[in-house]
């Protein structure tokens, strides 16, 4: 025999741990640790300075000294302000209690039964992502408002007036139904059918099995929906402006404090109040979604609906009901800006429309607009994939991975109210190099990066674990770099979600107003903020028109990526095989 | 065998330790491989021998000791400074390249002429038996038919070594047995050093020149197929490489007590007193039937004895028979019989059989 082993013997104690061995770095892997460096300044430079920043001007006083919490005493010593407070949280309240259950049905009939037309239903139940928030506030009016064609109805039901917390519950409801709706969907698909044989071969009743493991299956969906629909209602600003009247809310008190009185130490204080429920969110749904995948085991058999005539047909009813509702908020704002002049001619005409896009200046603000999501589209997937793949796929740097890691999540927990605020202390600031960015279209597209960073991290992130780990380890063992790996194997098979990606950046900043209110100059307005002024300038029809415009772009736009999803599968997926 | 100082040692590991934190996953391995060998990592799951493969490739660094190959020290050298091929048992192959493109991934960096390039394909796809696939994806070709191209891609640029990393575990029974034979008779005649990580031991004892045993970390043998299976160093090989029978025993003076049977060797003789574990393959036992026309053991035999039939397990052409005997009460034996000697004595449960132990095949621990 001429192996030499020794078990345990004297060689062991050759190994102290005194000098560790540390693998010599490839100059490929330092030119990955480069950009890892790049993409660390620009989350650091867009996302924590800003950030920062507010934190700071919290802490300080008129000359920017040091006041520790003194601006906070202030806050809560302006009777105003907290009743603000209170406002926002006990409206927020509201909507996730009539949101969540409505949702829920909706997944649950989804989900759970046989009843015809589901993608029609799903499809519908995503109208709200295609127009800004306000579009159902401006609709309400049209409904219940002063000159509203069911004012009657509604003052009948005891509500005196659309205006302030009536109004801003039910445009909220509408606004937030499709963030609740997917995750519940989500958790909903999540069910192991074994569980349900069983309990069927034990003679379990339905309402038995909803309760003992529909319910408990379903809970952490629940609380991460109920979650993610009060702080999306906490810090929108788009409806509580339109509808809110005299109403005051966090999300308006803010942009009251900051660009009408100019009083940045309290505007701060309101940013961070509004920060809260957004990491609180966050850290929950952190804490959740690790529970949630735990609870399905890769065994679990997939959940199929049986039919049932009873059930399926009374799901049906309520979907219906429900995807009315949401229809008609829809149609009322696209017959109002129709409408000649409401409401006393309602034969159809273009007015609005030409008096928004030439009288009102939106045209430009389309353009504007169209610049920056496609922007946001072309430029965010490229970042968010390429910081997502260096995370993930090279290696080294350990110190740096886990910091951007953080920085790629934090939006998440980032109102883009409050990310818009930071722009303006950390932009605005005359020292600061960065200054010639604001109120351009470059910085506006990059807040809308950030602002939706996390949504298309975690895509890319989903899609990339997807891959062969060892992708990386074959190509280094054939000496060919991670970036020609990159270039001819990974994104390729990647390209469907990262036009998933892009699409969720076009629309989002076509319809975003939150972080963008803040940054905008006269010549870089985008579409969504030129309804805000049209609405306050009395021009409703106007804006209706345009609310609905930007919803057309977005469907169109949607179509669009759709289709070249289709075209990109058929150009890189054909390794696939036929599907 | 051969004299280590006249083979060369092409891969010389000494003293590999690694730790994952608190756990020590591997404890100072020393090995050293022949140029042109083929040698295989055997151990149960958890062993380390992946972790020791992934030190080879460059893909774990050890947290001491010393890797070299072909006298170059690259203990620390990034995969990419090294010279080897790998299969994974994912086998990894670029799903949207063709298998052309696969098997040429490694060359057309290194900036090789197109049409050597496209003659090397040809002459790999040729070698790992799939001539004519290079149109193909991936996803069209089956298991086996990926792994080879696996294979084809890992030695397209010639390497020195070539690690294969389970290569087998994810096919069929079948596949798996034509394949290793195909793996090894590829490696014979490309003539490159071999290391295949397997927790199979039927695998392992028959493709490899060497087999590495390896379990908690630590080597527990190094030898050809016959040395680990005959002459297995440690309890653990003898129990994880193969079947055995594993009965309490006596050492008292240089003489081993075990059942009834006094036995007396070299073996015995170098053991110290005390309760010793004995074990005995099932193939060691020899049968013959205790009645009818056939001649017999001997009975005045010292190594012969009488059983009885408990259980049969049927296996294909040979049984697991488990058997009761006086001799080793309270203690059951197994032993191999074919299914041809069990019908032709139309033995069942319950039947007598003759048997005789062979004693010098005994291990003693």
């Amino acid at each position: 025999m001429t192996a030499v082993t020794s078990p345990g013997g004297e060689a062991g104690a050759a190994a102290p741990a005194a000098t560790r061995l540390v693998q010599r770095v490839h100059w490929s892997d330092r030119v990955a640790h480069v950009w890892l460096v790049a993409i660390a300044l620009l989350l650091l430079a867009f996302l924590a300075a800003p950030l920062a920043a507010i934190l700071m001007q919290a802490f300080e006083g008129k000359d920017r000294e040091f006041v520790g919490l003194s601006n906070f005493i202030a806050y809560a010593r302006t009777p105003a302000l907290l009743s603000s407070l209170w406002n926002s949280v006990w409206v927020s309240m509201a909507v996730t209690a009539i949101t969540i259950p409505v949702a829920f049905v909706f997944a649950y009939g989804l989900t759970r039964s046989c009843m015809p037309w589901k993608p029609l239903f799903r499809g519908i139940s995503l109208i709200p992502l295609l127009a800004p928030s306000l579009l159902s506030a401006i609709s309400l009016i049209y409904w219940f408002g002063n000159q509203g064609i069911a004012k009657g109805f509604m003052q009948a039901l005891g509500i005196q007036q659309i205006y302030g917390a009536p109004g801003i519950v039910l445009a909220e409801c509408f606004a937030v139904f499709p963030h609740a709706l997917m995750i519940l969907i989500t958790a909903l698909s999540l069910a192991d059918a074994r569980l349900y044989e069983a309990a069927a071969a034990m003679g379990t009743s339905r309402v038995r099995k909803f309760f003992t493991i529909t319910l408990p299956g379903a809970k952490y969906g629940l609380l991460s929906a109920a979650l993610v629909t009060f702080t999306l209602v906490m810090t929108d600003f788009g409806i509580p402006k339109v509808i809110g009247g005299n109403f005051n809310v966090l999300a308006t008190d803010v942009f009251k404090l900051v660009i009408g009185q100019q009083d940045f130490a309290k505007g701060s204080v309101v940013a961070l109040l509004l920060l809260l429920p957004a990491v609180f969110t966050f850290a929950v749904d952190h804490y959740v979604s690790r529970r949630q995948t735990a609870m399905l085991t890769a065994r679990a058999v997939p959940y199929k609906a049986l039919p049932s005539k009873g059930f399926d047909r009374i799901m049906l009813l309520c979907c219906s009901v429900i995807a009315l509702l949401m229809l008609a908020m829809l149609g009322m704002a696209i017959f109002a800006s129709f409408a000649s002049f409401w409401p006393y001619n309602l034969t159809p005409s273009l007015r609005h429309y030409v008096l928004g896009l030439v009288d009102g200046e939106v045209g430009e603000g389309f353009i504007n607009s169209l610049k920056m999501a496609g922007g946001s589209a072309l430029f965010g997937t490229l970042l968010v994939f390429f910081g997502a793949y260096l995370l993930d796929k090279t290696k080294g740097a350990p110190l740096l991975r886990g910091p951007v890691k953080m920085l790629a999540m934090l939006p998440m927990a980032v109102p883009g109210l409050v990310l818009g605020l930071g722009y303006i202390f950390f932009f605005n600031a005359p020292g600061n190099p960065l200054h010639g960015l604001y109120q351009t279209t470059a910085l506006l597209t990059l807040c809308t990066i950030i602002h939706f960073y996390t949504t298309g991290h975690l895509t890319a992130v989903t899609a990339l674990k997807s891959l062969d780990s060892e992708f990386e380890a074959v190509s280094a063992s054939l000496k060919v770099p991670w970036f020609r790996t990159f270039w001819r194997v990974t994104l390729p098979i990647c390209t469907p979600a990262m036009v998933d990606i892009a699409r969720y950046f076009f629309v989002n900043a076509m319809t975003t107003i939150s972080a963008v209110v803040f940054l905008y100059s006269p010549e870089t307005k985008v579409a969504s903020i030129a309804i805000l002024n049209l609405d306050e300038a009395g021009e409703i029809g106007a804006a209706a028109a345009m609310a609905v415009m930007i919803a057309a772009i977005s469907a169109v736009a949607t179509g669009v990526f759709m289709l070249l999803a289709r075209w990109v599968d058929r150009r890189t997926q054909a390794w696939r095989g036929p599907r | 065998m051969t004299d280590p100082t006249v083979a060369a040692s092409y891969l010389k590991l000494s003293g590999v330790h690694k730790a994952f934190g608190a756990f020590t996953a591997l404890k100072s391995i020393d090995l050293d491989i022949r140029q042109g060998e083929f040698v295989c990592f055997l151990g149960p799951s958890g062993c380390g021998k992946t972790t020791l493969l992934r030190i080879i490739a460059g893909l774990e660094t050890p947290t001491a000791g010393r890797v070299e190959q072909g006298g170059r020290d690259i203990t620390t050298a990034p995969p990419a400074e090294r010279d080897y091929g790998i299969v994974f048992q994912s086998y990894a192959l670029f799903p949207n390249l063709t298998v052309a493109d696969n098997v040429a991934y490694g060359l057309v960096n290194r900036r090789t002429p197109r049409d050597d390039v496209q003659r090397r394909v040809t002459e790999l796809l040729k070698l790992v038996g799939l001539p004519g696939s290079e149109k193909k994806f991936p996803g069209q070709l089956s298991g086996g038919q990926q792994q080879r191209i696996a294979l084809a891609r890992a030695l397209a640029t010639s390497p020195g070594l070539l690690l294969l990393d389970e290569p087998l575990s994810a096919l069929d029974a079948l596949e798996r047995v034509r394949l290793r034979q195909e793996i090894r008779a590829l490696q014979q005649k490309v003539g490159v050093t071999t290391i295949m990580v397997t927790h199979d031991q039927e695998e392992a004892l028959s493709v490899a020149d060497r087999i590495v045993v390896m379990n908690h970390g630590v080597i527990e043998q190094v030898g050809d197929a016959i040395s680990v299976y005959r002459e297995p160093a440690t309890p653990f090989v003898a129990d994880f490489v193969g079947k055995v029978n594993v009965l309490p025993g006596r050492i008292a003076t240089g003489e081993l007590s075990v059942g009834t049977f006094r036995l007396r060797n070299d073996a015995t003789a170098r053991a110290a007193d005390g309760e010793v574990k004995v074990y005995l393959r099932p193939e060691d036992v020899l049968a013959r039937p205790t009645r009818g026309g056939a001649p017999s053991f001997a009975t005045d035999d010292p190594n012969v004895f009488d059983a009885e039939i408990e259980k049969i397990e049927f296996l294909g052409s040979f049984c697991h028979v488990h058997v009761r005997s006086d001799a080793f009460a309270p203690n059951r034996l197994t032993v191999y019989l074919s299914l041809n000697f069990l019908t032709e004595q139309a033995l069942s449960v319950g039947s007598m059989l003759r048997l005789k132990l062979l004693p010098e095949r005994l291990r003693v621990f």
